[in-house]
Formats: C-alpha cells, sequence, structure tokens
C-alpha cells in the first residue's frame, strides 16, 4: 500500500528513535526539542487508570505513560532496560533478578523500591484478567531496597514480554497497599504513578491530562510538557478532528475511506501496521459442541466457502491482511505453514457430502445462525457476507443481532450459539492473548473470551502447554508451528482478518513511537517540532 | 406566601413521584438481559469465575433483586446513589460533573428557542399576509421538521468541515485546558454555539408558529382595539399588551417540553461530544450500569418536576389573575 521507500523511512526512524534513548550518550538527545502540549484524540473509553487490574488499550494507554514498567519492548522484540536497568535470569531460568534505578520515585516524591515491585507483580498476577502472564510466578523475594527476584514454578518464557509496557504497571504499595480490593480501589481513577508523566485531571467521556513528572529516572525525559488523550463519540468526530488539527494523533484509522482522508493532509506522518504485538484477529467462530458443527468436515467446508479475497479487497476496501492462523503475522512465533482455505466451492460441497449433509428438496443441507459483537462495521459487513457466500454450498445462514454489547455476550459464553464473528487480540505473547482460546482446561461457560468454543485437541493442550515453558526459542517455535497447524486443520473457528491500524501523526510530531506495543508505550522521546 | 404553600405542596408531591420513578426505573433496567458483571470482564479484557463472583460481591450483584431495591432505595434516600460499575466512582461525583453542561445546553437552546421564537412570531403576526409572515412561516416548517441529530451532522459537516470556524466537540479547547474567568467562559460559549442551536431549532420554529397564533389572537380583541383608541404607540400596544397574554401558551408548551429538551440533549450530545447526562445516561445503557443510569433517570426526573414548578409560577408571574385562585 504504502511505496517502499516511505516503509524503509519508517524503520529506520523507529530505530532511531530506540537508539537516542538507550545507547546513545543522553547528552545528545537532550539536544531534541524540548516542550509542548500532544494531543491524542480516541473514541477508547477507560474504566480507570490502572491497567495492573484491567486489560485493553483504554487503560493501558494512559497507564503507560502515568506508570513506568521494569522493562520496555524494542522494536525488535527484544527487552531494553526501563525502570530495572538490569535483570539477570537465572541459568535454571526458575527466576529473574531486576536490578531497579536508584533515583526512581513516584509522582508523591517516595522512592520505588523492590518493595512496590513485588507488590505490583502480584497485584498483576491476582487481579489481572490475563491469568497466564504470571500464572507460573510462585513468589517475588526482595534481596535489597533495589533488587527483586522473580521465582516461577517452571520456566516462563512469556515473563519478559509481561515486564514491559502496561501489562506491569509499578504501582506504589504505600497507596494501592491498603487492604482494599485493587479492582474495585478509589485511587484507579487518580493514581500516584511511577512514570514518565503525572496525571492532572481525568473526566471521563471528556479527557485525561497528564503532565510532565519533572524527577522522572531518565535525564532530561520525557520531552513533552503534556499529553492530553481527547475522548470522541465515534470514528467520524474523531478523524475531523484530525483534519482540523484540534488533535495531533489519531489512535488508529481501521477503514480505508478514512485512510484515503487522511493522507490528504499535509505532512501527516502514517505508521502502517502499529504495534504489531497488540494483533487482532477477526474471526468466525463455531460452537464445536453443537451436533450441527461438532464435525470438522463441516467446518471446514464453510471456511473453503468463504472468500477472503473478496472480504479483504472488496468489503474492507484493501486495508487489512488476510489472517491464517491463531497466532497474528507481527509475532516471531507466526508460522505460515497451514492450511489457507483459499476459495473452493468444489471441495466444500465434497466434505459436506463426507459429512452425510446431502442437500434437501429445497437445495439446502444445513441451516445456521449467525452472531457478532454489535457496534463493528467489519465484522457486521463480514457477517451479512455468510448469508450469500455459505448458501451457495447448501448452507442456509440465518443472520442474528444483539442488541449489544451484553446481550451477545451472554449468549456466546453460555454457548447458546451457533457461529459467531468475533475478534480476539494476541497481546504480545502466545502464553498472554493465544492459548486462552483453545486450551480445552480454558472451557469456561459463563466467561467471555475464554475457549468458548468448546474446543478441545490433546495433542494441542500438549504443545501449548509445552511451547509455553520452552525457553529455547527454536524449539518454541516450532512447537508452536505444529500447534498452528493443527488448530487451523481442526477448524475451531475460521481464521478471515487480521486487523491493521495505523497510527496517523500530524508533521510536527517528532518520533512517533514504533515499537511492538504501538501507541501503548511510554511517550518519554516523543516530542513537538519547534 | 400563595406561592410558598404551592412550592411546598408540589415538593412534597415531587417527593412520592421520584420514589415511584425509582421503582419503574429500577424494575425496567432490571428486565433487560445481560448481566453487568459480564460486561465489567468483557470491559476488563475476560474474567475467571472467581474475578467474576468478586465482581458480583463487589457491587452488591449476588444479593436478591428485592434486596437490592430496598439498599437502593435505602441509600438514595440519604443521598448515596451508589458506586458506578463501569467508573467505580461514587454516581453522584459523576452527576454532578455532567449535570451543569447539560443544564446549561438545554437552558441555552430553552431561552433562545422561546426569545428568538416569539419575537420571529410577533414580527410576523404584524402582517399576516406580509413576505415576511410567509418567510417565518417557511422557515418554521422547515425548523420543525428536521430531526436533531440531522441537524447537528448538517451544522457539523457546514462548520466543522466545510467553513471550519467552530469547534464541534467538546466544551472547552483541551490546548488552553484550566483558562479561567472570562477566557474560560467565551471558550465554553464558542462550544455551545453548534449544539443549543441543534438543539434549540425545533422548538424556536415551535413556538415562533405558536407566537404568530397567539399573537394574531390577542391582536385582535377588544382591549387592544381600546389600547389604540388611547393612541398608544404600536410598540407598546404589541410589546406590553399583546405579548403578555399572547406568552401564555409557549410558557405552557415549554414547560410541557422540557422533558422532551432533556431527551433530545442524549442526541445532540451524543452528535458533539458534549459531556453531559445524556451520553452518560447512553454510555450507563451500553454498559449496564445500573446505578449510573438510575441516578441520571432520577435526576432528569427531578429536572422536569423542578421546571413544571417553574412554569406553575411563572404563569403567576404573567397573569396576575392567577396568583389569587
Amino acid at each position: 500500500m504504502n511505496p517502499p521507500n516511505r516503509r524503509n523511512f519508517l524503520s529506520q526512524a523507529g530505530l532511531l528513535g530506540a537508539g537516542s534513548l538507550f545507547g546513545i550518550p543522553f547528552e545528545l538527545a537532550a539536544q531534541a526539542a524540548k516542550g509542548g502540549v500532544l494531543v491524542i484524540g480516541t473514541t477508547q473509553k477507560p474504566r480507570h487508570l490502572n491497567s495492573a487490574v484491567q486489560s485493553g488499550i483504554a487503560t493501558m494507554f494512559p497507564a503507560a505513560q502515568l506508570f513506568a514498567s521494569p522493562l520496555r519492548m524494542g522494536a525488535d522484540w527484544k527487552p531494553q532496560p526501563f525502570l530495572a536497568e538490569r535483570w539477570e535470569l537465572s541459568p535454571d531460568n526458575r527466576s529473574v533478578m531486576l536490578q531497579l534505578r536508584k533515583n526512581a520515585v513516584f509522582h508523591d516524591g517516595k522512592p520505588i523500591t523492590a518493595e512496590d515491585i513485588k507488590f505490583s507483580i502480584e497485584t498483576v498476577r491476582d487481579n489481572h484478567p490475563f491469568k497466564s502472564m504470571y500464572a507460573p510466578v510462585n513468589a517475588v523475594t526482595i534481596s535489597d531496597t533495589h533488587t527483586a527476584v522473580v521465582r516461577l514454578s517452571e520456566p516462563h518464557p512469556a515473563l519478559l514480554l509481561a515486564l514491559s509496557t502496561s501489562l506491569t504497571p509499578i504501582l506504589p504499595k504505600h497507596i494501592f497497599g491498603d487492604g482494599t480490593d485493587p479492582k474495585v480501589h478509589p485511587r484507579n481513577a487518580s493514581p500516584i504513578g511511577s512514570g514518565p508523566f503525572k496525571l492532572v485531571e481525568f473526566k471521563p467521556g471528556e479527557h485525561i491530562v497528564m503532565e510532565r513528572f519533572d524527577r522522572f529516572f531518565l535525564k532530561d525525559l520525557p520531552r513533552l510538557d503534556r499529553i492530553i488523550i481527547k475522548e470522541y463519540k465515534d470514528p467520524s468526530s474523531l478523524l475531523l478532528a484530525f483534519e482540523r488539527g484540534e488533535i495531533d494523533v489519531h489512535q488508529g484509522i481501521g477503514d480505508p475511506r478514512d485512510l484515503a482522508r487522511a493522507r490528504k493532509i499535509p505532512g501527516v506522518q502514517l505508521v502502517d501496521n502499529a504495534g504489531p504485538a497488540i494483533g487482532p484477529l477477526l474471526w468466525l467462530a463455531f460452537n464445536t459442541k453443537n451436533p450441527k458443527l461438532s464435525d470438522k468436515r463441516v467446518r471446514q467446508a464453510i471456511s473453503y466457502a468463504i472468500d477472503r479475497k473478496f472480504i479483504l479487497e472488496s468489503l474492507l476496501g484493501g486495508l487489512h491482511k488476510a489472517s491464517t492462523g491463531p497466532i497474528a503475522s507481527g509475532s516471531p512465533l507466526y508460522s505460515a505453514d497451514v492450511e489457507k482455505y483459499a476459495l473452493n466451492l468444489a471441495k466444500a460441497t465434497q466434505l459436506l457430502d463426507a459429512a452425510g449433509l446431502k442437500p434437501g428438496a429445497n437445495g439446502i443441507r444445513l441451516s445456521l445462525e449467525v452472531d457478532t459483537i454489535p457496534g463493528s462495521s467489519e465484522l457486521k459487513t463480514i457477517q451479512e457476507y455468510l448469508k450469500p457466500a455459505l448458501a451457495k454450498v447448501g448452507i442456509e445462514v440465518a443472520v442474528r443481532a444483539s442488541p449489544d454489547f451484553p446481550s451477545w455476550a451472554r449468549r456466546v459464553a453460555s454457548q447458546q450459539f451457533e457461529m459467531t464473528m468475533d475478534s480476539v487480540w494476541n497481546w504480545g505473547d502466545p502464553v498472554i492473548g493465544v492459548h486462552r482460546t483453545w486450551l480445552s482446561t480454558n472451557i469456561k461457560p459463563g466467561v467471555i473470551w475464554s475457549n468458548t468454543q468448546s474446543y478441545s485437541n490433546p495433542k494441542v493442550d500438549e504443545l501449548l502447554a509445552a511451547a509455553g515453558k520452552e525457553m529455547d526459542t527454536p524449539k518454541r517455535k516450532s512447537q508452536y508451528k505444529e500447534a498452528q497447524k493443527l488448530i487451523v486443520d481442526d477448524c475451531p473457528v475460521a481464521f478471515l482478518v487480521e486487523a491493521v491500524v495505523v497510527e496517523a501523526y500530524h508533521g510536527k510530531v517528532n518520533k512517533p513511537p514504533r515499537g511492538i506495543w504501538g501507541l501503548t508505550d511510554a511517550a518519554v522521546d516523543v516530542s513537538i517540532k519547534a | 406566601m400563595r406561592s410558598l404553600a404551592l412550592i411546598l405542596r408540589r415538593l412534597a408531591l415531587a417527593f412520592g413521584l421520584v420514589l415511584a420513578v425509582l421503582a419503574v426505573n429500577f424494575t425496567l433496567i432490571h428486565a433487560a438481559p445481560g448481566d453487568p458483571a459480564q460486561v465489567i470482564a468483557g470491559e476488563m479484557g475476560g474474567a475467571d469465575e472467581a474475578a467474576m463472583a468478586s465482581i458480583r460481591k463487589n457491587y452488591g450483584l449476588d444479593r436478591p433483586l428485592p434486596e437490592q431495591f430496598l439498599t437502593y432505595i435505602g441509600k438514595s434516600i440519604r443521598g448515596d446513589l451508589g458506586l458506578s460499575y463501569t467508573y467505580n466512582r461514587p454516581v453522584s461525583e459523576l452527576i454532578l460533573d455532567r449535570l451543569w453542561p447539560t443544564v446549561l445546553l438545554v437552558l441555552t437552546a430553552l431561552l433562545g428557542a422561546i426569545f428568538f421564537g416569539t419575537l420571529l412570531g410577533v414580527l410576523a403576526s404584524r402582517k399576516p399576509d406580509s413576505l415576511r409572515s410567509a418567510a417565518v412561516t417557511v422557515l418554521s416548517l422547515v425548523g420543525y421538521s428536521m430531526p436533531v441529530f440531522w441537524t447537528g451532522i448538517l451544522l457539523v459537516i457546514l462548520f466543522g468541515k466545510v467553513w471550519p470556524i467552530m469547534p464541534i466537540a467538546g466544551m472547552r479547547d483541551v490546548r488552553s485546558l484550566g483558562a479561567t474567568g472570562w477566557a474560560n467562559a467565551l471558550d465554553v460559549a464558542h462550544h455551545l454555539v453548534l449544539p443549543a442551536l441543534t438543539l434549540g431549532i425545533i422548538y424556536l420554529a415551535q413556538y415562533s408558529r405558536l407566537a404568530r397564533t397567539s399573537m394574531l389572537e390577542v391582536l385582535g380583541s377588544d382591549y387592544i382595539r381600546t389600547a389604540r383608541a388611547k393612541g398608544l404607540s404600536d410598540a407598546v400596544v404589541t410589546f406590553k399588551h399583546a405579548l403578555r397574554n399572547a406568552l401564555m401558551p409557549i410558557v405552557t408548551v415549554a414547560g410541557l417540553q422540557f422533558g422532551n429538551l432533556i431527551s433530545g440533549a442524549v442526541l445532540v450530545e451524543t452528535v458533539f461530544s458534549w459531556p453531559g447526562l445524556g451520553t452518560l445516561a447512553l454510555d450507563a445503557i451500553l454498559g449496564r450500569d445500573y446505578p449510573t443510569l438510575l441516578g441520571v433517570l432520577t435526576f432528569s426526573a427531578l429536572l422536569v418536576i423542578v421546571a413544571n414548578l417553574l412554569t406553575d409560577l411563572s404563569y403567576r408571574w404573567i397573569d396576575p389573575r392567577l396568583r389569587g385562585s
């Protein structure tokens, strides 16, 4: 989509962005522009600002500014020092030592110590919706004021990634450790943080105002004076505000027409496929417990009858990518060696015949209902497309709408559905965002975004369990490769689209974040051109 | 003193009415399918059974419904509207934050509509067969036929894109947050123009028609002829003698329409991201945030009750004959 020179330019800028902060002397970095206000527009609504007990980028983005994480992730998926200036994995991979910076303080001036690290990691482990993120953490022990050791029951390759961005915000124990359930702590909306920016004002439904923290542990950083996140009710008013220069940053354009309009803004900087770690996948999920869909040949037939090219090019305007399996293509653990389910109506018919589904007098072999998460135009478009697409192989589809998210979530979580369009995100490491959908141990009625497909394959369970604690990267990669192949073949969901998010910045914004988390990263290096 | 007695009697009635509103709303809201714990879990990014149970416990959702209702009534009588499930903040705090923008929007729209609507109506009534009168009639017909969300979007395109002189979202310019005094008031006023115009235009159309008809009726009555015969100037006759009587139907309609105005505000607030009660209510419905929704509905009921009371009091101010009754 982009001319190649732009792409090269962007990736080089990304490398420079990381280099000027880590490695290259800060004196040099300090000469860059300082000051300025960055206004970011979003349609996301944060409930509160404490990402230790809340996932989703609505909360994670401001939390990445308000709280420092022990580590940061580079654009190359390699950890870099942040609040922890040094870390060390024990030879048996059962513990990680974190050495904190000695000059780090919270926004109220109290020092950040190993006690706070212990408290924060335990809070995330016990409260964050991503249970698997810290499940193997037995304990965090304190060696001295600035050294904490995370002790594991088994090797945990996702650990360093989990220690980055707002997946692990370092909270002040003296505020949040008062015994109140952290999920409903009153200070979640008015936190004392540890990050580069401190909170000035949080008005739900309006804006979040954050101001540079002058005693931040990295010298001369952050550069900006203020970051303001302004909430808009819908994508069209958000885009209009970006065109008018009311906001400097558009959180993410997902519509091709919007992108075409954004390209016309003079000097605009577009970051294509921003935040590859987030990995949002759109798919058609099957209820494999439903007798109509328990035969994998029927599910495969449906997958073969869907024209992904038509969905991507015609329905979604060519912005997004095809999704081939459970791991998003931006991840180093992605494997393309899977069945791609290219459109093949003959094969689909064959599979249906083999499954014993012969056409009736009216030509119909099977009737199915399809649901979708309300509120997403992409998902709704694909949902409606399924009706004519599957009619070609004799499957009659009834499109069912849910009035709002709770109604949909109840139907799917309680398995009162046959097929549904769904959007599930990768969140960096498969242990965090991928395993939950496929492990048979995660079939949990009443819990949305668990294994609501009721998918169960002992071999996949075994492979995921092994890969989840495999520290040898090539070996881990091959385990995931096999798991991806098996899952795609079993077809508990038909993988359709990998959503591409384009973050847009006005020309005056210097060094937009280019890491694997996109905007959901500490904006220490961003500045406004004078 | 009679006014005081009226106010007291009305307040006593209002208390019963608010309780009834609470009971009806509580029942209706809980009849909607969908579990708040599920929504909170969904917004958190998924949660297991233990976390769902702790969410239910934290917000008292594990108690039987009648018990939840009695607890809610008991607390709200003492002024405690509970905690918002979504934002985990006291509902009263959220509402007080949002009350002022809605009141500002609704009052600006209403008073603007009454003032300009009456003015247009009066102007049209003075020469009922003139071109001017016909223009007012056509304009009011057009204004009356446009739904608010459509007017809103039209104004956004016009003043946001084609001729970008007006802010199109929010209530303040975030870059100059913290401004005080006149700078702040001007900023808010600038942001208020389009939403107030959008909300007011239908009512303006309606009041101009109403004022025109009612002025025509009054201008034909005997006492007006007497006034003219006395040699009073045209302006005095129109504005002092005729308008005062012609205002009665406008005030009646305006008072009755206050409820509609608040529901119109929900749409306008959504179009313009105006941080008022309407958007809060909409988010609360979508998020099954029962305490917030109940709080907003109760406050809206209170606003309507207060508006009706003010309407009754203004009758007495406009028409001295009513003061004795």
